[in-house]
């Protein structure tokens, strides 16, 4: 290809069609770092459904645990884990969103939010299982909570809490000025301006932070192991008192028990932990897609 | 006339004080919420000080960091944090090779290949994998990888370091290209220009361009993988063992710090023994590598947004 | 006219289309070599588009495409042999905003060379560029700072710096003075009236003083039609005749400043 300008000088030597042969090597590579990855998540779901779909039945949303396999459900898991969200969302969500509001409109920009905002980063990489220490010193024995399923949500609101704040600041911060300028020069106070014209604008992004928050908090294993989440549990949750399980810690002790029939139980577990985890994202997206208003 | 002015005037007013004394009630309120965060990092630092504080009461520091034998679970109890640092740090590694090297790839390419369709479409898809409870992951490692990895090397134990490293990888994967991706996208298209103007190709313009200047934001999310990769837990827990010891050999069963403290959480360990105090200060050596990676890779990224804002 | 100049630069019937968006229409102009050529005209009529044509820049925008034949000393550079970066190297880019990389200012002149495979001596061809450029008596001494420490106005001229030591035949400049000070938008028309001894120089400007003060040639661009979004070269020829005896109208309401 060199030479075919007339006036190529000599003194450069571009090489151009190898470095055009590398160019398209280095695509190949890049595109196929991308395929190993979605190749990898596909073996892994078809792995787990093959797995696990033929226990599947009626009985294992019904059952509690058990000794023998075919008797074994997750009755007790799908309480502890609707029990535990739930609780999570009424600490987390009013807290979260206030943190949020109170950063985005109404601290200044002195060394007192600059340390809790630094504060929040840094929280959101702490590894689950410190805040199960957490969990474990503060609220199971030093507010004698016990192994209950409110210790288990409080421990799970304050790992949250980074993502519902980081989320929430960003919907808040996505209202246009304009619109609070308007309701300031109507002689609305703030509060009224945020409660009437800031927060409507920015629930849709509200709420779809906190469903992956809360999609993040029903996956998390290792935070209710520290505190002490029995794994086998034979009797309905009644109150937030009470001792408790939930799916993922079902699956991590059916993981744990050697018999095949348990293994492939806990692949049946983890295919109704997907499936809700996968509703639940749909549910962000459509709300996300539906109710955000685009300026 | 007059008194009735100065009437609808103290009515007026006392409806402000009201106003004001709500105001300022909400917004203490707000502050308090704000400041939960803070009293959480207190309470993870105060709830691991006072433990540790007790376990070395008990056992000398120099023996924690130096002894090689970690046995405090057995009747003759050594204290030495080494293998399960070894642990850690061996499963991470492997993570890292996978995660890294493709993550990058698939930053550069949804960055600087993919176009806008194809990055809106494979994007989510690549997160998906970062979504996935690390219960599963441990699942996958073990039912899945450790046969293939037995198949392999026949002498692969049924609990294996790279098993876990595998599957960690692929975990980590999307953090690391999408927080690449960002500091990638964050380039002025300007750069690029004037790269193409003198003659570059697209590798060239990649790799000799867009990547230095990106630099400070690809090490951060180089560090935050590491760190994460520190503290997965569950991947670990379910498929690299319960066998601290000083290894190298990513085939062999191992003990990494967190998988010590899920093996502790599981028994029902006494709170004034010694083993139930363990489990603070590995989460204390835990923390502290985990926090000091993330202010470090903070740091970087704000330095980063100030070069190009 | 052009008779007494070898032509560097020839496009015949150009059209450039944006997906279904008609950019510029049919345009046909022969540019000289080792001149000044500036491009004016109002904003919005394709200037920055026509200029971005000679190093078919346009093809790193997904959905654009170009027809016709651009002949670079009788090399059509549209043609399908020819790779967009071969013709980058031998027509060399100046931006409207400086765009050095956070590089240090020698390793900034020398990515081009770097990449071309330059096989001199390259503090040499630092210096020499750095000199043609007009920049080297200010940086000598701090060739290793930051690029991003300079001026404005030097950076820009570091950015013609970079472009020459390729060693291209033509230099092509988007408004290259635009974001810069009258002092140092001076210094840079200076520069190109040296520069245009050894160089062909196309340059747009919205600035038709500029214009009219450092170019040979001008052509005058606009609307095809009316309704039209496409832009066109209405009219071509020296500097001195566009800005005196206009042929066309609306090229005689535009420089007389009754239009635009």
């Amino acid at each position: 290809m060199n030479g075919l300008f007339a006036n190529e000088n000599g003194r450069f030597a571009p090489r151009l069609s190898l470095r055009l042969r590398f160019g398209r090597v280095f695509q190949f590579l890049s595109l196929a770092a991308v395929t190993l990855g979605l190749i990898m998540l596909s073996v892994l779901l078809i792995d787990i459904i093959l797995d696990g779909y033929k226990w599947l039945r009626p009985e294992f949303f019904t059952e509690f645990p058990s000794r023998f396999p075919e008797k074994s459900g997750l009755r007790s898991a799908l309480q502890g884990s609707l029990w535990m969200i739930s609780l999570t969302a009424l600490m987390a969500f009013p807290v979260g969103v206030g943190a949020a509001i109170y950063l985005e409109e109404y601290a200044s920009d002195n060394w007192f939010t600059r340390l809790i905002e630094i504060n929040i980063a840094n929280l959101a990489g702490v590894p689950s299982i410190i805040y199960g220490l957490l969990g474990l010193g503060l609220f199971v024995r030093g507010l004698e909570l016990g192994r209950s399923v409110l210790a288990g949500s409080m421990t799970m609101a304050l790992l949250v809490l980074p993502i519902i704040i980081v989320s929430g600041r960003e919907a808040i911060r996505a209202v246009p000025q304009s619109v609070r300028h308007a309701s300031l020069a109507l002689g609305a106070t703030q509060w009224q301006t945020i409660q009437n014209h800031v927060l409507p604008y920015a629930m849709p992004g509200i709420l779809t932070g906190t469903i992956l928050a809360m999609s993040r908090a029903i996956g998390e294993t290792a935070p209710l192991i520290t505190i002490g989440a029995l794994t086998y549990i034979r009797f309905d949750l009644k109150g937030p008192l009470d001792l408790f399980t939930v799916l993922p810690i079902q699956i991590f002790n059916w993981v744990s028990l050697p018999k095949a029939e348990f293994q492939q139980l806990a692949a049946a577990g983890i295919i109704v932990l997907l499936a809700v985890l996968l509703s639940l994202n749909a549910l962000a997206i459509v709300l996300r897609n539906k109710l955000q208003i685009r300026w | 006339m007059q008194e009735s002015k100065l009437v609808t005037d103290v009515v007026f007013l006392r409806a402000r004080a009201d106003h004001d004394r709500r105001e300022g009630i909400i917004r203490a309120v707000l502050l308090l919420f704000s400041i939960v965060s803070v009293f959480t990092t207190l309470g993870i630092i105060a709830v691991l000080l006072q433990e540790t504080i007790l376990f070395f009461q008990e056992v000398s520091i120099v023996e924690f960091f130096t002894d090689t034998v970690w046995t405090p679970l057995f009747a003759s109890k050594k204290f030495g944090v080494l293998p399960l640092v070894n642990g850690t740090l061996l499963v991470a590694a492997g993570a890292m090779l996978i995660a890294l090297p493709l993550g990058l790839l698939a930053a550069i390419y949804l960055s600087e290949y993919a176009s806008d369709r194809a990055r809106k479409i494979l994007k989510p898809m690549l997160e998906i994998l970062a979504g996935v409870p690390t219960v599963v992951y441990g699942y996958f490692a073990l039912t899945f990888i450790t046969p293939l990895l037995q198949k392999i090397w026949s002498e692969t134990q049924a609990f294996n370091a790279l098993s876990a490293s595998i599957v960690m990888g692929f975990m980590i994967l999307p953090l690391v290209a999408s927080l690449s991706e960002d500091a990638m996208s964050a380039v002025p298209q300007s750069l690029r220009q004037a790269a193409y103007a003198l003659g570059a190709t697209r590798l060239e313009v990649t790799l000799r361009t867009v990547l230095p200047a990106a630099l400070s934001g690809i090490s951060a999310a180089f560090i935050l993988a590491v760190s994460r990769a520190i503290g997965e837990t569950m991947i670990v827990a379910i498929a690299a063992g319960q066998q601290p010891k000083l290894t190298l050999n990513p085939l062999q069963s191992i003990e990494t710090m967190t998988a010590y403290i899920v093996q502790v959480s599981l028994g029902d360990t006494p709170q004034q023994s010694i083993a139930y105090k363990t489990i603070f200060a590995v989460g204390m050596l835990l923390f502290t590598m985990t926090l000091t990676m993330n202010l470090i890779s903070n740091w970087l990224t704000r330095r980063y947004r100030e070069v190009y804002e | 006219m052009l008779e007494q100049h070898e032509i560097a630069l020839s496009v015949k019937n150009l059209n450039v289309y944006y997906g279904g968006f008609h950019a510029l229409d049919n345009i046909s102009l022969e540019i000289p070599a080792r001149q000044i050529t500036a491009i004016i005209g109002p904003s919005g009529c394709g200037k920055s588009t026509f200029l971005r044509c000679f190093n078919r820049m346009n093809d790193l925008v997904p959905t654009a495409r170009v027809e016709g034949t651009a002949l670079f000393y009788g090399q059509n550079i549209y043609d399908p042999k020819i790779n967009p970066v071969e013709v980058r190297r031998h027509i060399g880019m100046v931006f409207q905003k400086p765009n050095p990389f956070p590089k240090s200012i020698y390793e900034n002149v020398a990515y081009g060379a770097r990449i071309n495979g330059y096989k001199g001596d390259m503090d040499e061809l630092v210096e020499r560029s750095l000199r043609a450029a007009a920049l080297w008596d200010e940086v000598k001494d701090n060739l290793k700072k930051s690029a991003l420490a300079l001026s404005g106005g030097q950076q820009q001229r570091l950015c013609i710096a970079r472009a020459i030591a390729v060693e291209p035949q033509v230099i092509l400049m988007d408004e290259p003075a635009s974001a810069l000070d009258p002092i140092a938008t001076l210094k840079i028309e200076e520069l190109m009236q040296e520069l245009k001894k050894f160089y062909t120089i196309v340059i747009v400007t919205h600035n038709m003083q500029q214009a009219a003060r450092v170019s040979d040639y001008t052509a005058m661009m606009m609307l095809s039609k009316e309704g039209s979004r496409a832009g066109t070269v209405i009219e071509f020829g020296p500097t001195s005749q566009i800005f005196t005896k206009p042929k066309d109208k609306r090229t005689e309401d535009y420089v007389t400043g009754r239009f635009g």
